[in-house]
C-alpha cells in the first residue's frame, strides 16, 4: 500500500507513434484528490487514457497502483468515467444494467453478482440522484442524466483509483453539488481521485491539488487555488514573487501562444 | 398434425427450434457491438470448411465448425492489432471464404453430394439424426456460455474501451463471442443456409430492440421471436414447398415491419396526446423560469411551475419551449419526455 497511486516518470503518451503528452513527471499519493486542468486539446484526456492503458505509452514509466500500466491489473481497482458524453449501446439497457457493469471486474471470470453487488449498484445510482430511474432504459434519460449513469458505473466499482474525464460536463448545478458530496465521501474513504475538468468551482472543496497540461506538457503542479490565479495574464500584485510557472486561468480560454508572446514582449 | 408424422420433418422442426433459440441469443451481442455482419462473414468462411469436408470425405458440419471458429479467432486478432479496420477484415473473410468454398467444392470428384445450393440456402429436410445430435451439443454449449459469460459479453459489446480500462479480459471475451458466432453459423447451416444465417441472428434482435426496455428482456424476447419465426417458417415451408431458409427470413422481416409500424403508431398516438396538452394553454405570456413570478416546484430531475392552478413542466422541443402538465403525483412516463431527437417510449 506504500506504492503511489500514480507514478509518471519522463512519460510520453500518445496514439500510434504520435506523442501527445511529452516527458511528464507526476506522482500522486494514495488518497490524494487531483484536478487535471488545461485548454481543449492540451492532452488531458490522453494523459488519463494513458493511465488506463487506452493510449500508448511511448516512453518513460507509467505506473498505476504500483504496477506498470498495461499489465493486467488486479480487477476492480480502477474506476473510469470516459469523456464521451452519453451511453450509446444499440440495444436497450436499464440504468441498473449499465451501472452493474461497474461491478463486473470484481467478480472474477465467472462470478455472478450477489446481494453485496446489487447494493453497491443501488448505492451508486442513489449517489448520482437517479434512484427512481433504476429500472428505466438509459436511452430515455437526458444527456446529463446519462453522464451521471456513467459516473455511477465508476462509483459502483468502489475503486482504489477513480479517473474521471469531465464528469460535470453537461450536468446541472444541483447534480454537480451532489457529485461533489459523493466525491468528498469517496475521497475521505481513501480513494485516490484524478478528475479532468474545466470547471473546478463545484469540486473545489474536494480536489486539493491541480496539474495543468499545456500542449502536452505538465506546466503546473501545486495547490488547486494556485492554478486558478497564477498566470501571465493575471495582474496580481504579488506576481513577481511567484515562482515562474506558466499558470492557467480557469475563467478564460488561453490565448494562442503567439498572442501570449506578444503581450509578454510589450510588457 | 400431419407434418409431425414424418421423421425428416420432426428432425427439421427440432433443428429449427434450436437454431431459432440460439442464433438470436448470440445475435443480440453482435447488434450491440454494431458488428451485425460478422455472422455473415463467418458463414462465408464456413463454406470453405464445407469444401474441405466434402473433398476429404469427412463430415462437412465438423470441418465447417473448425473453419468458422478459426476465422472468428483470426478476425478478432486482426481487429485487436488495430492495423486493419474490422470492416476490411470482414471483407477479406467474405470473399476469401466464399471463393475458397466454391473452388474446393468444384474440385470434388464427380458423383459426390456437392450441392452448393443446399449449403448456401439451407436444406433442412436433409438433416440427419446425427446432425440433430451435433446441433443439440452445439446449442447446449452456446447457451451455457451465454448464460455464464452474458454479463461480460454485454459489457465488452456495450463499451469496449471501458471494459479494457477497468481490466476485463477484452480480447479473450471477444474471441469467445466470435467463437459463439462461428458455432451458431454452423448450427444454422442446414436450416437457413450460409447466406442467410446472419438474418436469423440479427432480425429477431432488431424486433426485440424495438420493444425491449432492458438488455435482459430484449435478449429473451429476441430468442422468443427467433423460435417462433424459425419453427413457423419451417412448418410453413412444408406446406408451401418453398425453401425453409428464405421462408424463415421473410417471416422475420414481416414481423419486423409489423412491429416497427406498431411502435411508430404508438409513438404517434403518444405525441398527439402530448400535443393536445399544449392547446389548452397555447398562449403563454412568458417563458417560465427563475423569478418569473410563478412558484417553482422541484419535480424529480426538473422544475415545474405552478401556473393558474396547474403545474407546468417546460422542456425544449425542436420548435421552442413546450409545456407539459404535471400533476405532481406521478412522473410522466419516459414517452412524454423523450431525449431530444429520439421520440421513443
Ligand atoms: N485517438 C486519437 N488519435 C490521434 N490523436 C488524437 C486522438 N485523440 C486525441 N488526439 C489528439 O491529441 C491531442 C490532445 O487531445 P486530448 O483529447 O487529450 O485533449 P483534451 O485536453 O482532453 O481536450 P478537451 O478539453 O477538448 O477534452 C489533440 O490534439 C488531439 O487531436
Ligand atoms: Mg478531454
Ligand atoms: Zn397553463
Ligand atoms: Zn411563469
Ligand atoms: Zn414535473
Ligand atoms: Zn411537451
Amino acid at each position: 500500500m506504500t506504492d503511489p497511486a500514480i507514478r509518471l516518470a519522463g512519460a510520453t503518451i500518445g496514439y500510434g507513434d504520435v506523442a501527445i503528452v511529452r516527458d511528464a513527471d507526476l506522482t500522486v499519493r494514495r488518497g490524494e484528490a487531483v484536478a487535471v486542468l488545461g485548454s481543449n486539446g492540451s492532452g488531458k484526456t490522453t494523459l488519463s487514457r494513458g493511465l488506463l492503458g487506452l493510449a500508448t505509452v511511448l516512453g518513460g514509466t507509467v505506473e498505476v497502483l504500483g504496477a506498470p500500466v498495461g499489465r493486467l491489473r488486479e480487477r476492480g481497482r480502477v474506476g473510469y468515467v470516459p469523456q464521451r458524453h452519453t451511453v450509446s449501446g444499440a440495444m436497450p439497457a436499464t440504468v441498473r444494467e449499465v451501472v452493474g457493469v461497474g461491478r463486473l471486474p470484481r467478480l472474477g471470470l465467472f462470478g455472478r453478482p450477489g446481494a453485496r453487488d446489487r447494493a453497491a449498484v443501488a448505492e451508486a445510482v442513489e449517489a448520482v440522484g437517479l434512484a427512481d430511474r433504476l429500472a428505466d432504459p438509459v436511452a430515455a434519460l437526458s444527456g446529463g442524466q446519462q453522464r451521471r449513469v456513467l459516473v455511477a458505473r465508476a462509483l459502483a466499482a468502489e475503486p482504489e483509483l477513480l479517473v474521471m474525464d469531465e464528469p460535470t460536463a453537461g450536468v446541472d448545478a444541483a447534480s454537480q453539488a451532489a457529485l461533489a458530496d459523493v466525491l468528498a465521501r469517496v475521497s475521505a474513504a481513501g480513494t485516490t481521485l484524478l478528475v479532468v475538468t474545466h470547471e473546478t468551482g463545484p469540486l473545489a472543496g474536494v480536489l486539493t491539488r491541480a496539474v495543468v497540461v499545456d500542449s502536452g506538457r505538465l506546466t503546473y503542479d501545486g495547490p488547486l487555488a494556485g492554478a486558478g490565479t497564477a498566470g501571465p495574464d493575471c495582474h496580481h500584485p504579488d506576481e513577481a514573487a511567484r515562482p515562474p510557472v506558466r499558470g492557467y486561468r480557469l475563467d478564460q480560454p488561453r490565448p494562442a501562444p503567439d498572442a501570449v508572446r506578444l503581450r509578454h514582449g510589450s510588457r | 398434425m400431419e407434418l409431425l408424422e414424418y421423421g425428416f420433418m420432426q428432425r427439421a422442426l427440432l433443428a429449427s427450434l434450436m437454431v431459432g433459440l440460439v442464433a438470436p441469443a448470440v445475435g443480440v451481442f453482435l447488434v450491440q457491438r454494431r458488428l451485425s455482419l460478422l455472422g455473415d462473414g463467418l458463414g462465408h468462411v464456413a463454406l470453405t470448411g464445407v469444401g474441405v469436408g466434402v473433398l476429404t470425405s469427412s463430415a462437412p458440419v465438423g470441418t465447417a465448425l473448425v473453419a468458422a471458429v478459426l476465422g472468428a479467432v483470426l478476425i478478432e486478432l486482426v481487429r485487436a492489432r488495430g492495423r486493419t479496420s474490422g470492416d476490411v477484415a470482414l471483407a477479406v473473410l467474405f470473399y476469401g471464404g466464399i471463393a475458397g468454398g466454391v473452388v474446393l467444392l468444384s474440385l470434388a470428384p464427380r458423383g459426390q453430394a456437392t450441392n452448393l445450393d443446399a449449403y448456401l440456402f439451407g436444406a433442412i429436410t436433409t438433416t440427419t439424426a446425427a446432425d440433430v445430435a451435433v446441433f443439440a451439443v452445439i446449442s447446449g454449449v452456446v447457451l451455457a456460455v451465454v448464460w455464464l459469460l452474458g454479463r461480460r459479453l454485454y459489457a465488452v459489446s456495450d463499451d469496449e474501451e471501458y471494459a479494457r480500462a477497468v481490466g476485463l479480459p477484452v480480447l479473450p471475451l471477444n474471441i469467445v463471442l466470435a467463437a459463439l458466432v462461428a458455432s451458431t453459423v454452423v448450427l444454422s447451416m442446414r436450416v437457413v443456409g450460409l447466406l442467410l444465417i446472419s438474418a436469423l441472428m440479427i432480425l429477431p434482435s432488431a424486433v426485440a430492440q424495438l420493444v425491449g426496455r432492458s438488455f435482459r428482456s430484449t435478449l429473451y424476447l429476441a430468442c422468443g421471436v427467433g423460435v417462433v419465426v424459425s419453427v413457423a417458417g419451417t412448418a410453413g415451408s412444408y406446406y408451401t414447398g418453398t425453401p425453409s431458409g428464405g421462408t424463415i427470413v421473410l417471416l422475420a422481416i414481416a414481423l419486423f415491419l409489423v412491429v416497427t409500424a406498431g411502435v411508430a403508431l404508438r409513438d404517434a398516438t403518444a405525441r398527439r396526446r402530448h400535443g393536445r396538452q399544449v392547446e389548452v394553454h397555447a398562449a403563454h405570456p412568458h417563458e417560465h423560469g427563475e423569478g418569473c413570478g410563478h412558484r417553482p416546484v422541484p419535480h424529480g430531475d426538473h422544475v415545474d411551475y405552478d401556473h393558474d392552478g396547474h403545474l407546468h413542466a417546460p422542456h425544449r422541443t425542436g420548435t421552442g419551449t413546450h409545456y407539459d402538465e404535471h400533476d405532481g403525483s406521478a412522473h410522466p412516463p419516459a414517452a412524454v419526455v423523450p431525449p431530444v431527437g429520439r421520440e421513443r417510449p
